[in-house]
């Protein structure tokens, strides 16, 4: 099952810049949330500090509490746990090229110890059910390569690589950006079906994306959320004017 | 930014405007064709129906294809469904317009009498909202719409006033019925234009404030 997430007072700098001040924030869970703002605003930095992937980055710093459940992700646990439980897609496909179908899905777990065929043969089968590409890619698991697939089968499969290894949120930043309109409507019906699972973040350039799949948006503007609410009221009645003239295209 | 898309809801409100300033004057016309009988007014009337429905076809085109082609969100996705509804109802606003124009030409072919409503007044009552509505429309100015809604009820108590003084004067004066029955529909026609005026302004709130003020008031009762 999901778990919510709960930001206080989260700042972040990359080497002197200060990319996101005193971020206050509750994501529910089992939900999709998305976040919204033009580029450079810091959503996706806020979205790496939810798993931890901000200071893989030598200059990156962090202040502030994020909790995952009841897991303060800065304090009581390692990164590498924080990572399985808070599992992420990037805009671009990124299946690993020389690995099998197969062994994409199962790679995370295998690097967490697990071995035992039968376990690994469930979890792939279960992870690319999850990420409707099963009945896509069944007969070809072990023959056909990450690479070999489509663009939006490919980012499927990532989605499914990061659900092998039974996260409590996923967070997708801009996943549907570089797939064809088929492919992007996959990736939305498959957000709601996710969402019943796991809690969902999702970070869009695309309103009408946003619009359409989550319950929540938060909309971002030079490293501060300015304002957060139901996906209804930032659409058709923000409160803030500078989100309503990001949304209409006054600006951004 | 999006040059494009904001010249183009210019270009829609602008040709609401051009729609309801027809609209207006054929209200205009077709009361003032009441008042002195001159009946070359309501074809003035009837002919800038036509005109009026293909524009109002023409706008509502306008709009789906910016619904369709822009996304719009926000402030922007409440102008275009405020338009929509407006455009409706400043269609309406002028099928008001022929009934009275076409009351107007029955009356002629009754004798002039005096009757006990001052149809004038109701005319210029009806008309100062639609005025005020469309002014609160171009100026996106949410007070002003709300200042309309409290005239409508001065509206509704003249249109509810002359509906007991001529049911009163057909029951005393039978041989006059056409004439009341004409003026009894031409009051009507002119409760309905406040209507509309007052569905324009709740469109004009809706559109600069976000906020829905269908149905709010009191629930009319005894309407005639």
């Amino acid at each position: 099952m999901g778990v919510g997430i709960e930001v206080k007072n989260l700042n972040a700098w990359y080497g002197q810049t200060h990319t996101l001040r005193d971020i206050n924030l509750t994501i529910p869970a089992n939900s999709a949330t998305a976040l919204i703002g033009p580029s450079g605003c810091g959503k996706s930095t806020f979205v790496r500090c939810l798993n931890r992937m901000h200071e893989t980055n030598p200059s990156a710093r962090v202040e502030g509490m994020v909790k995952v459940g009841d897991i303060d992700i800065y304090n009581d646990a390692a990164p590498v746990e924080i990572r399985r439980r808070v599992g992420m897609v990037f805009q671009r496909p990124n299946p690993f090229p020389t690995m099998s179908i197969y062994d994409n899905v199962a790679s995370g777990l295998k690097l967490n110890g697990f071995h035992n065929r039968k376990v690994l043969d469930e979890v792939v089968e279960r992870s690319l059910k999850q990420a409707a590409l099963w009945n896509e890619v069944k007969d070809d698991l072990k023959k056909k390569s990450g690479a070999s697939l489509s663009g939006g089968q490919q980012q499927r499969l990532c989605i499914a690589r990061a659900l092998a290894v039974d996260p409590e949120v996923l967070l997708m930043d801009e996943p549907a950006s570089a797939l064809d309109p088929a492919s992007t409507s996959k990736i939305e019906d498959l957000i709601f079906e996710l969402k019943d699972e796991y809690s969902i973040v999702i970070v869009t350039h695309n309103m009408q994306q946003a619009a359409r799949v989550a319950e929540n948006t938060g909309f971002f503007l030079n490293g501060q959320l300015v304002e957060f609410a139901p996906t209804s009221t930032i659409f058709t009645k923000p409160h803030d004017k500078r989100t309503e003239d990001y949304i209409t295209g006054r600006f951004g | 930014m999006r040059i494009k898309f904001h010249q183009n809801l210019d270009g829609l409100k602008e040709r609401l405007l051009v729609m309801a300033g027809l609209a207006e004057q054929a209200i205009q016309r077709a009361t003032e064709a009441y008042r002195t009988r001159d009946f070359s007014l309501c074809d003035l009337v009837f002919q800038s129906e036509p005109a009026i429905n293909r524009m109002e076809r023409e706008i509502d085109e306008m709009a789906y294809e910016l619904l369709a082609t822009e996304q719009p969100m926000a402030i922007d996705l409440r102008f275009i469904l405020a338009v929509i509804r407006i455009n409706a109802d400043v269609e309406r606003v002028g099928d008001q317009a022929v009934n009275i124009a076409s009351r107007a030409v029955e009356m002629g072919t009754h004798s002039n009498i005096d009757l006990p409503v001052d149809i004038p007044k109701l005319a210029s009552l009806a008309q100062a909202m639609v005025r005020k509505s469309l002014q609160s429309f171009i100026e996106a100015d949410a007070e002003m719409a709300r200042s309309v809604l409290t005239m409508d009820d001065e509206v509704d108590a003249m249109n509810k006033a002359a509906y007991k003084a001529l049911t009163e004067m057909i029951q005393v004066q039978p041989e006059l019925t056409p004439q009341a029955l004409n003026v009894l529909i031409i009051a009507r026609n002119l409760e309905r234009v406040g209507d509309h005026a007052t569905n324009i302004a709740e469109d004009v709130i809706f559109w600069v404030q976000g906020s829905d003020v269908r149905h709010s008031g009191p629930i009319p009762r005894d309407v005639p």
